[in-house]
């Protein structure tokens, strides 16, 4: 038994046939432990009033809440100030905050936007729109057959008219963890700013934004064992001074006069609107967690769950991983298609197991289609997946096909 | 619901049937479907003579559901007026949506209506009537052509 199962509500549960799920689908969003569910509450039962409005104590503590949830990030990530660290309601909208904010007022017409062809649409669409407004073009950095970027492509691609680098840390496909370390010094010889997307990293592995020196590095807390709603960009303090606002309004300003506003300072300027408090409450208690257990045991035990499901999965005939079929320099993400069997019919055959994948172009369409497949499934793992999730897998793939190839059942 | 259900013989045997997956030479109007979140995605081509498809043609590649769906319809449509062909496609949605119920008028769809169950898997529904879509989508391209000739 899982020592970690027992805090997650969802999973203990035995449906009328007896069955746990085996959910399989933590790149798309993790499960809650009790922590967080009560940390949420608590806050609404006991602290919730506006932050930053009002002149009373349970205002005062609202603000409390939120600004100790910041801090607790700021030492997750090892960013030096908690106001380096912004608040958004996802991954997403920290990198169009980037793409817009940053983008929109630094890039000039002929400049170059690199991107990796693994990005998240996420991660793509944004500096696609801002590219075009500023006359800008995306150069792609390709991926080998395994997904990964070889060194040659970061020397060829980031040149001297290369403005902005944008590569996430962990891919949502193949689970590759791209050299961030390396993207950077090659982006700090011609003098480019690096956005990191670590949706898929700071789930599962130590990050230092700092020791990193990442320009900017976004994330999003339902990946992390934290509520839906919450994301995070974290940006260098001279990146973020001299960005413009994203969203304008309440909470963001200084002084409005009837023609002009001044803007309130960091991280305020770039929170527009009343914050998810409740949100980054339960963001903080799931780092608590995330610390209790500790990232490096996480990715252990992460990195013990992975050689076991590779191992499972190259048991199961006619079954392709796409990405890399080793251990080295990956998270739990693993991608696969079964021949003559499309991703969407493999994920509702398992679902009749009651297990958990995902199928479909996991928001990648243009990595998809550079690594030649349609569309694919993918089990990825968590801290509280078992062994006996993974055999459930592995068995259940060995009977889809009967399901679905005329002439074998 | 049971996998058995809903992968049924008709199901499975459509899927892999070959017989509408051929290039049409001069197709009168081609139009593309396309599911993004699971990848079906796929090509209808018609050939219509005085207001009757002749040949439906498809392409592309999508799941077991969607690529039933599509054959099935190809099957049921060529020789059909194109006003007909509308009609089923409406009469096949309605199933789906459940707006339609009555099994006697349902009759007409006959092995589409092996895909009855999907309408209770909500996360398979837009599978099953993608083909169906397109077709109205290509018919609305063909009425709305100036020489009802479209590529
Ligand atoms: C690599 C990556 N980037 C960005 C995102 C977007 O995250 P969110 O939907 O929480 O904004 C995801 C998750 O879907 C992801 O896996
Ligand atoms: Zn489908």
């Amino acid at each position: 038994m899982n020592e970690y199962l027992y805090d997650f509500p969802l999973l203990r549960q035995a449906d009328d046939k007896g069955r746990r799920i085996a959910y399989l689908d933590n790149a798309a969003t993790t499960q809650k432990p009790q922590a967080v569910l009560d940390a949420v509450a608590a806050y609404y039962k006991t602290s919730n009033a506006n932050p930053h409005r009002g002149a009373y104590d349970l205002s005062v503590e609202a603000t409390k809440s939120l600004e100790s949830a910041r801090e607790k990030i700021r030492a997750f990530i090892g960013a030096k100030k908690a106001e380096d660290v912004v608040f958004t309601k996802s991954a997403t909208e920290s990198l169009n905050l980037v793409a817009q904010s940053y983008g929109m007022s630094s890039l000039a017409p002929g400049d170059r936007i690199a991107v990796a062809i693994s990005e998240h649409h996420s991660n793509l669409v944004p500096w696609q729109i801002a590219a075009r407004a500023r006359q800008a073009d995306i150069t792609y950095l390709y991926t080998d057959e395994a997904g990964r970027i070889p060194s040659a492509e970061l020397k060829s691609k980031i040149s001297g008219r290369t403005k902005l680098v944008a590569v996430a840390h962990a891919s949502n496909v193949t689970g590759v963890i791209n050299s961030i370390e390396a993207v950077i010094e090659r982006a700090r010889t011609v003098g480019a700013v690096v956005v990191v997307d670590g949706t898929q990293s700071v789930p599962h592995m130590e990050v230092d934004v700092s020791a990193l020196d990442a320009d900017f590095y976004v994330f999003s807390a339902h990946k992390m064992l934290g509520p839906m709603g919450v994301g995070v960009l974290y940006g260098k303090e001279h990146l973020l001074q001299e960005m413009p606002p994203f969203l304008y309004g309440g909470d963001m300003i200084e002084y409005v006069e009837e023609q002009e506003s001044t803007f309130a300072p960091l991280p305020q300027k770039f929170e527009g609107g009343t914050q998810n408090v409740g949100g980054a409450v339960g963001l903080a208690a799931a780092i608590d967690y995330l610390d209790r257990a500790g990232m490096r045991k996480i990715q252990a035990l992460e990195r013990e769950l992975t050689a076991y499901l590779l191992d499972r999965l190259h048991s199961v005939p006619h079954l392709r991983i796409i990405g890399p079929d080793g251990i080295e320099d990956r998270i739990g993400v693993v991608s696969f298609v079964l021949k003559d069997a499309h991703p969407h019919d493999v994920a509702t055959i398992l679902n009749a197991d009651r297990i958990a994948v995902r199928s479909g172009r996991h928001c990648a369409q243009p990595f998809l289609h550079h690594l030649g497949v349609q569309s694919t499934c993918r089990a990825s793992v968590y801290l509280y997946n078992t062994k006996e999730d993974i055999d459930r897998l592995a068995e259940s793939l060995k009977g889809v096909r009967r399901w679905l190839v005329h002439g074998i059942g | 619901m049971e996998l058995g259900d809903l992968y049924t013989e008709i199901v499975t045997q459509y899927s892999c049937s070959q017989r509408h997956r051929h290039p049409l030479e001069h197709p009168d109007v081609t139009m593309r479907g396309v599911n993004p979140s699971c990848g079906d995605d796929i090509s209808l081509a018609l050939e219509v003579e005085g207001g009757i498809i002749k040949k439906a043609a498809i392409s592309g590649s999508g799941c077991a559901i969607s690529e039933a769906s599509a054959a099935i319809m190809a099957d049921m449509i060529e020789g059909k007026s194109t006003e007909e062909a509308d009609r089923l496609a409406e009469l096949f949605l309605g199933m789906i949506r459940k707006t339609v119920t009555d099994e006697n008028e349902l009759e007409e769809l006959e092995d589409a209506l092996a895909l009855q169950n999907i309408s209770n898997m909500p996360a398979r529904v837009k599978c099953a009537v993608l083909a169906w879509h397109t077709l109205q989508g290509a018919l609305k391209k063909l009425e709305t052509s100036p020489q009802g000739t479209v590529g």
